[in-house]
């Protein structure tokens, strides 16, 4: 049984976060591409938060948008509210959140794909894939399709063999009640895939009707415009706030006295679920001291009056969720319209892949997103993109793209992923960045724009534009530098204004800004420039000035570390054939194979000693090979 | 001159991934030849100087492969030892490498003594006498089993107390973090630049109390410097004679060089002594004498210890009293000697002027007293000053370096928050200094900042 049902140059299976910058990706480079989902009325799904961005995860969306991808344009075209987080923080710090209109966002990216040039979309639950000597050629659907591809993406995210969880109940599901892909999961084994099993949940949802906001205090979005995409123009001034209340002592309780039939502490539940969104029983449980947790009330959209209740994440039978949603101060009358749960799914252990996202086990496959272990809309979409790309560019002969952890948080990901693996699922944080002062959330288009015009993601106009920016930054830092300030009365006035100590002599523009109290706003009107100054450019002579310092002593880190990266190990190193490898570091270094010494160095189990002896080893063969020419 | 060849293991054993063998001397190049098997059959003696080679070393007699190494010839005179000197690097592991070293040994060179390659490099003129301290540090404490037993201990309170600290760092850092990652969580205290810089100072202040001791790190290693004091004739030179007999003193003897800058050492109980002096009181007999009192405080203040000495059998001179008051705020110990002659001395007298040093009374002549003598010099150095002041002690350089970077990095911290820097900027120098303590103990894992997190907050969707 089976048809032929085309070639392609790249297969996407998938439509999620991933999925959609990993199509959107590889067709707009100029691979023919197909996307095949489960369910075309599901794509870019919110099944949790309706929200993208957050502290390192917004500084990813500026990333994909920097690349050229879509999630950041997609999302200002349908936030409901948008707020700039950590904003009394230093800037490496500062990050975009929105709430999105679920709904709406799902439309947008669909549109988007639709129209998309080279892309091909369709519906079909992909089961096999087309493998021959260890080479991925296709993918085959429960219908029979056969289609055939240079290379093959899979972004199946929370689907593989997903099982819903309530109180005792549990059915075989995806997210949602979508139905789950099973015969792929058992087919990956097949193929000779380790496989782990993850945990996630999800919060009841509740009619903003029967909701007395009285009760909770108003969390509105910011009143300046702002944007994820550096193309965006056009902004929405109409915003929906969000809401904040608490968790109550009668809460606790009534947790308390039901933990027995939660599936979590049954023990039904066998998948390792997140430290950092545990449910609000595991939260209870953890940390039994605190009087009370926040709940945020997300709106799901405009068009919708269903309430995402943020913070009570939970897999409690559905008539305890009832009733622990009536003992929340506001939530007293609320209507469920749906109840929280649990999912388990499989996850493909990560350090099975390159950095490329490419499988070690069956080549031209990729995986990315949920799949590979982390959890996060962001954290799919920067994965999906750098699939959408490398599977792409290897379909076409050319040469693939590896972020490294100074270039980005995508970067980081994808590295942490590869070498470290994961065991429960992986969460971006800032403090997961070494070099975080260097992976701004404003400075992510002078990081990336160049790589992506190189790849062809970014159009020839926004390039000419970046390059301007790029030029006006260096123009007005060398005119800060030479610029004298003199202590005349003006100035010595805003300086005291400024709450700064007055100058005792004249000082260059850029080392007053360097103090903490002087921003660039003061040296504006200090050393007047002869042409305006946009906004951006500004911010980035201000940053750049003043912690140039700290950006410095960065720099010189990643110099070093360049330095071991720019060591490479031969993909087919024997590390059997190297005496004195610690028994640990061995097994280690034979399952990550990594690329570099520097990825060698970061594997746990692998200790500097290794690492020199590694070095001796590979010095050794430079020379040998050396002297037996 | 006439030297044979001598090898010896020149990296630190049981540490690095490298060791390597070093032989020098006329006959080192040959003797490497006999156990190395090049590439393509090339002879070590054919090589030019100053090269290296990857091969083999083999054991000449079985023909079975040993190693695999890469060797260095250097001819002399530009060597450190101006002779003939090869270098087999081998991998790690006290096995391998202890097989070469067997392997050149049986073939014809000599075991070195310690320092014997500086030692060689001296004698040859190749370094000059300022280098002679250097010469010292490779011979080092020599240190028996005790000493090893004790300063094992203290490297476990070492690790603990650094361990303490990094706690402290983490929790400080996981409150940053869960500042920044979670921004909206109104019930975690924000971090305020009040609170860092208290956190900061305290690090700053225990990396401090440890550089301080390290001080003590360096008796252990270098020797405790000691000064032997008294008038004429009480018995200075029998009691450096007692402390030197059984062959535990450590004599240089390098021709050439003036005793005045090599000094003595001897092991008492395993602390190191290094002798102050010695040629001034084999000499001239007295260091007050010769020199004065005025100046011989300058000579005192270098000593760690100082072993007071008087007579029995005579009464107390105001010079006596001088001396006390010249060592007044020293670890001293004092020894009133010549018990074997009638008492003349007034004892009530010299334990007002000794307060709480501790006083031992001895024949040297007789060799009486001197277990007592010996028993008050560990115990004054193990339990006297480790334990009363509760300190642990930075013996290793290395941790000496890294313990400094990692002050380094606070004061940045400390300066960086002065200056009304973001506390996640800060936090960058915070990190690094808990890092830099992570690397003396041997614990860097980035990962357990993430775990510090969750487990010290409650967060989540």
């Amino acid at each position: 049984m089976g048809y032929d049902a085309g070639s392609y140059d790249v297969i996407v299976v998938g439509a999620g976060h991933a999925g959609c910058e990993a199509g959107l990706a590889a067709a707009r480079i100029g691979a023919k591409t197909l996307m095949i989902t489960l369910n075309l009325d599901m794509i870019a799904f919110m099944p949790c938060n309706p929200s993208i961005g957050g502290p390192a995860k917004g500084i990813v969306v500026r990333e994909i948008d920097a690349l050229g991808g879509e999630m950041g344009k997609n999302i200002d075209k349908t936030y409901i509210q948008m707020r700039m987080l950590n904003t009394g923080k230093g800037p490496a710090v500062r990050a975009l959140r929105a709430q999105a209109d679920k709904f709406l966002y799902q439309h947008e990216m669909k549109k988007t794909l639709e129209n998309q040039e080279n892309l091909t979309l369709v519906q079909g639950k992909v089961e096999r894939l087309i493998v021959e000597d260890g080479v991925c050629k296709g993918v085959i659907t429960h219908t029979g399709a056969h289609y055939y591809a240079k290379t093959v993406v899979i972004t199946t995210g929370t689907f593989l063999r997903g099982e819903i969880i309530i109180g005792d109940i549990k059915y075989s599901s995806g997210p949602n009640n979508q139905q789950p892909s099973i015969k792929l999961s058992e087919h990956l084994e097949e193929l000779g895939f380790e496989l782990v099993r993850f945990k996630t949940g999800t919060p009841p949802r509740v009619n903003s009707r029967s909701i007395d906001y009285s009760k909770t205090e108003i969390q509105p979005g910011d009143d300046v415009p702002r944007a994820f995409s550096y193309e965006t123009t056009e902004f929405i001034t109409d915003q929906l706030p969000c809401w904040l209340t608490y968790t109550t002592e009668e809460t606790h309780r009534i947790i308390d006295e039901n933990l027995h039939l939660s599936p979590m502490y049954s023990g039904m539940i066998k998948g390792t679920g997140p430290r950092y969104c545990p449910s609000i029983e595991d939260k209870i449980v953890r940390f039994h001291d605190k009087p009370r947790h926040q709940i945020f009330l997300e709106p799901e959209g405009r068009n919708t009056e269903e309430v995402y209740v943020q913070g009570l994440s939970t897999s409690l039978p559905e008539h305890i969720q009832r009733k622990i949603l009536a003992t929340i101060p506001g939530l007293e009358k609320a209507e469920m319209m749906r109840a929280g749960y649990a999912i388990e799914y499989d996850a493909v252990v990560p350090t099975q892949l390159w950095p490329t996202l490419e499988t070690k086990i069956v080549k031209n496959l990729y995986t990315a997103g949920q799949i590979n272990g982390t959890s996060g809309y962001e954290e799919a979409a920067g994965q999906g993109i750098i699939a959408g790309i490398n599977a792409a560019r290897k379909a076409l002969g050319k040469e693939e793209l590896i972020l490294s952890r100074s270039d980005a948080y995508i970067g980081v990901l994808i590295d942490d992923l590869v070498t470290k693996g994961t065991n429960e699922p992986y969460r971006l944080l800032t403090s997961r960045a070494e070099y975080r002062l260097l992976l701004r959330h404003d400075n992510a288009d002078l990081r990336l724009t160049e790589i992506g015009y190189k790849i062809g993601l970014i159009s020839e106009e926004r390039y000419q534009k970046f390059l301007a920016k790029k030029e006006a930054i260096e123009k007005e830092k060398k005119r800060l530098v030479s610029y004298i300030i003199k202590p005349t009365a003006q100035v010595q006035e805003v300086i005291r204004n400024a709450g700064g100590s007055e100058l005792k002599d004249g000082i260059r523009a850029a080392d007053l800004l360097k103090r903490p109290e002087m921003t660039y706003e003061h040296i504006k009107m200090l050393a007047p420039a002869d042409v305006e100054i946009p906004p951006d450019v500004a911010e980035q002579v201000e940053i750049q000035i003043k912690y140039e310092g700290y950006i410095e002593k960065s720099l010189q880190q990643v110099e070093r570390l360049k330095k071991m990266e720019n060591k490479k190990i031969p993909e087919d190193i024997d590390y059997d054939a190297i005496t004195g490898l610690a028994t640990e570091a061995r097994q280690k270094l034979k399952q990550v194979r990594p690329l570099s010494v520097a990825q060698a160095s970061r594997i746990s189990g692998v200790n500097p000693a290794d690492i020199s002896i590694l070095l001796v080893y590979l010095e050794q063969g430079r020379i040998a090979r050396v002297s037996n020419e | 001159m006439e030297f044979d060849t001598i090898a010896a293991i020149s990296t630190p054993l049981g540490e690095g991934a490298i060791a390597i063998v070093r032989l020098s001397g006329d006959e080192a190049i040959q003797i490497a030849d006999k156990i190395f098997k090049g590439v393509g059959g090339k002879r070590l003696k054919d090589v030019p100087s100053h090269t290296i080679h990857y091969g083999h070393i083999i054991d000449p007699s079985s023909g079975q492969t040993v190693e695999e190494v890469m060797v260095t010839v250097m001819r002399a005179p530009k060597t450190f030892t101006r002779e003939d000197v090869v270098e087999i690097n081998c991998h790690g592991g006290l096995v391998s490498v202890n097989r070469v070293l067997q392997l050149v040994l049986t073939n014809g060179a000599r075991l070195a003594e310690p320092g014997e390659f500086t030692k060689r490099a001296f004698l040859n003129g190749r370094i000059d006498l300022s280098q002679a301290e250097a010469v010292m540090d490779l011979i080092r404490a020599k240190t028996d089993r005790a000493m090893n037993v004790a300063l094992s201990q203290m490297e476990g309170r070492l690790s603990k107390l650094i361990r303490g600290l990094r706690q402290a760092i983490l929790e400080t850092l996981a409150h940053v973090e869960v500042n920044i990652d979670y921004p909206e969580y109104d019930d975690v205290e924000e971090m305020t630049h009040n609170m860092l810089i208290e956190k900061a100072l305290y690090v700053r202040d225990e990396i401090n109390k440890l550089l301080q001791t390290s001080q003590q790190g360096k008796i252990l290693r270098e020797g405790l410097a000691t000064a032997i004091i008294g008038r004429p004739n009480v018995g200075k030179s029998s009691l450096l004679n007692s402390l030197a007999h059984e062959n535990k003193a450590i004599v240089t003897d390098i021709p050439g060089t003036t005793r005045d800058v090599i000094e003595e050492y001897v092991n008492v109980r395993g602390v190191p002594l290094k002798l102050i002096d010695t040629a001034g009181i084999r000499e001239t007999e007295d260091i007050v004498e010769r020199i004065g009192v005025e100046r011989s405080r300058e000579v005192l203040k270098k000593a760690d210890l100082i072993l007071l000495v008087l007579n029995y059998s005579e009464e107390l001179t105001p010079e006596d009293e001088q001396l006390f008051e010249a060592v007044k705020d020293m670890d001293v110990i004092v020894i009133v000697n010549k018990t074997d002659l009638p008492q003349k001395i007034d004892m009530e007298r010299v334990r007002e002027l000794a307060g709480n040093w501790p006083i031992v009374t001895t024949s040297l002549l007789e060799e009486k007293g001197i277990d007592e003598l010996e028993e008050a010099i560990s115990s004054l150095f193990f339990t006297g000053a480790v334990e009363a002041n509760d300190l642990t002690y930075v013996s290793n350089s290395r941790h000496i370096a890294l313990l400094h970077q990692a002050k380094q990095a606070v004061e940045e911290a400390i300066s960086g928050i002065e200056a009304g820097v973001p506390i996640d900027i800060v936090q960058i120098d915070l990190t690094r200094t808990w890092e830099l303590l992570g690397e003396i103990i041997g614990d860097t894992v980035h990962e357990s900042l993430i775990d510090q997190l969750f487990s010290q907050f409650c967060l989540g969707k």
